[in-house]
């Protein structure tokens, strides 16, 4: 995992010790020193990381270990020692629960839907913004698709509220124009297309900016070679940007599967009053209402248990078919 | 031939007085003049793409602006200016709970962009180093946490059980570490100035002093950009509001106040009115939650300029691949 960070690393230090292993590497002389000379040589160093590492090990290590409570019946007033263990009873409620399969299958088709119709978005504004040869045009461009991207959830849903909800501008020219309502905010059967739309409203922008970077990295003679040779424009774009543009679409795709099932939480969590639980749950917003608000904790960990471990399988699984296409997806197989 | 020799120049001034259909400075000479419908296609989708964006956030300013009269001539959101007022900006910001939370919103980020900061810059530079003691397993611990946590509940109950629950704390030091900021961070130190840092060294000077004369002030950009980020993240805390302070509402910063009044008052009928004003003026609410939808909204565009230049230099790209 650590071979993610190679692009901001130092070449040579993390991955040819990982490949090579330790015994054949060449000892630079300072690994020579004790690990003592070591120590008090760097204790400086290793101090100023102790406050970050802190905060991780008491919000993020501990919290690891509270995931037994999934395997408790919970109880806040004595707390995760002494609460009494009830082995699998939580799960087993759980895949029995109608809710949970309609909480999954949500998770499921809203990231379907977003896949399909969000990730091709900024591929295609990356594109188009590419071939915009005026700088000044294009930083503006670029500044204002970024914008909505820094606002909050609350923000985004409130501002879309505006536009499309009972009282929004949308249904004031409908009202105007003698046609009937149509409050979006609160129809279930279209409320796939609505969180997508603001999805890409928020992030569309934001999403452009890898792209952007594959496409000023690709070797600028190859155009120019394939122009010579009689290819017009959009041959050049086919043969040319796609395949200089497929290892990063591969890379978003893989971190997309491996996210599949992290739809919008906060996102889902504002809308659901609006437009009732049956269309808005995922498992993210299950884990936290039945959970959190019925403070079934037990229960609640347990969803996220298993979301946890269906993430994982999906990310490995993406990467594994990334490297069997010959990409490099995550890491280099 | 001009504009070839041109094409390599940053920035070159072509006339614009120029006979003809002249080549646009940029474009290469081997590719084919734009078409005309082509171009059309092109501006249309452009200008669709920003007013897509921007004619919403124009209409929310607007009827913050408006008056009563306006707003209900419109009948709900106003795209003609009619009649504008800073009323709702006075009524919002002369006390009562709106102001109260800009305040509170304004303490946290500022409480917690700095602890953010300090804690990030520390560790980002105490593993720079390629050859200290353990980095490479310190670095560990930061990266696994990228990809496994404890999820949601179990990380809300070791906050309660460390008595998070209504404190202030909550909402700051279960996301004060930024892993991948910290990674950001690290990658420009390990590169920037490594001449200078290693004279340093050889000169005797103490790690304090490398990290402060030396480092920090040679990466101000990224330092920047980071503080931005963590900034915009504490500006926009809603869902630890809503697990850890969700019933001490003279706690609750903006964001959540817009969702109490802006989003659960559009939906459950009869509480858009509640809660709001001094009633000493007469004043529509929507131009209300107009005005406090732009409040959440100003901090954001004020820094965006400055993140937006970072951005455009494209000095965050490399690492946001990675």
């Amino acid at each position: 995992m650590a071979s993610t960070l190679a692009p901001g690393d130092e070449p040579g230090v993390t991955s040819p010790a990982r490949r090579r292993g330790h015994r054949r590497r060449p000892v630079p002389p300072e690994n020579r020193l004790t690990w003592r000379i070591r120590l008090r040589r760097d204790r400086t160093l290793i101090l100023m990381t102790l406050p970050a590492i802190g905060l991780l090990v008491v919000f993020t290590y501990l919290p690891m270990l509270g995931i037994v409570t999934a395997f408790q019946f919970y109880d806040p007033l004595v707390g995760i020692a002494d609460s009494e263990w009830i082995g699998l009873e939580n799960f087993e409620r759980l895949f029995g629960d109608p809710l949970f399969w309609g909480a999954l299958e949500n998770t499921l088709y809203l990231s379907a839907v977003q896949l399909v119709l969000y990730f091709p978005i900024p591929i295609m504004l990356a594109l188009l913004l590419n071939s915009v040869l005026n700088e000044r045009v294009r930083a503006v461009i670029q500044a204002v698709t970024f914008l909505p991207h820094f606002f909050s959830w609350v923000l985004v849903v409130t501002i879309f509220q505006q536009m499309f909800g009972g009282a929004g501008l949308l249904n004031q020219f409908l009202r105007d124009h003698g046609m009937g309502t149509w409050d979006l905010m609160t129809d279930p059967d279209t409320f796939a297309l609505l969180v997508t739309s603001q999805v890409v409203w928020k992030d569309a922008g934001w999403g452009i900016i890898v792209f952007l970077a594959a496409l000023t990295a690709i070797n600028q003679n190859l155009y120019e070679a394939a122009a010579v040779d009689g290819a017009g424009r959009w041959r050049r774009m086919w043969h040319v940007t796609l395949p200089g543009m497929r290892g990063i679409i591969v890379l978003m795709l893989v971190l997309r599967l491996g996210n599949a099932l992290s739809v919008g939480f906060e996102q889902l969590l504002i809308q659901r009053a609006g437009v009732g639980h049956d269309a808005a749950d995922v498992l993210d917003t299950f884990a936290y209402y039945y959970g959190i608000g019925t403070q079934d904790y037990g229960y609640g960990a347990a969803a996220g248990i298993f979301k946890s471990v269906i993430s994982l399988l999906l990310l490995w699984g993406a990467n594994a078919l990334a490297h069997r296409f010959g990409e490099d997806g995550l890491y280099r197989s | 031939m001009t504009t070839m020799t041109r094409s390599g120049t940053p920035a070159p001034r072509v006339p614009r007085q120029a006979p003809g259909r002249r080549r646009h400075p940029r474009r290469p000479v081997w590719e084919e003049p734009p078409t005309a419908p082509g171009q059309a296609v092109k501006g249309l989708s452009l200008t669709a793409v920003v007013l897509i964006i921007l004619v919403p956030l124009y209409c929310v300013v607007l009827t913050s602006l408006s008056t009563p009269g306006a707003i209900n001539r419109a009948g709900g959101l106003v795209l003609v200016p009619d009649g504008l007022t800073f009323d709702a900006y006075e009524t919002m910001l002369s006390g009562g709970p709106i102001r109260r939370s800009l305040f509170v919103t304004l303490g946290i980020t500022v409480v917690g962009t700095a602890l953010s900061m300090i804690v990030s810059v520390l560790c980002a530079y105490g593993l720079s180093r390629s050859r200290s003691l353990g980095h490479r397993f310190l670095l560990l611990i930061l990266v696994v946490t990228m990809f496994v946590n404890g999820g949601l509940i179990p990380t809300f109950l070791v906050v309660n059980e460390l008595g998070g629950y209504g404190q202030y704390w909550s909402l700051i030091l279960p996301t004060a570490v930024n892993v991948f900021n910290i990674i950001v961070l690290r990658a420009f130190f390990s590169g920037t100035a490594a001449d200078l840092i290693d004279a340093a060294r050889i000169d005797g000077a103490g790690e304090w002093h490398i990290l402060g004369s030396i480092v920090l002030p040679t990466s101000r950009a990224v330092l920047a950009v980071i503080t931005l980020f963590y900034a915009v993240g504490y500006w926009n805390t809603f869902f630890s509001v809503l697990l850890y302070l969700p019933t001490e509402s003279e706690k609750w910063p903006l964001q959540y106040v817009l969702y109490q009044y802006v989003n659960l008052g559009a939906t459950v009928p009869g509480q858009a009115n509640s809660g709001f004003g001094t009633g000493a003026v007469q004043i529509a609410p929507l131009s209300l939650q107009m005005a406090l939808v732009v409040l959440t909204l100003i901090p954001i565009l004020l820094v965006f300029p400055f993140m937006q230049r970072h951005f455009a230099k494209g000095m965050l790209t490399g690492a946001i691949k990675g």
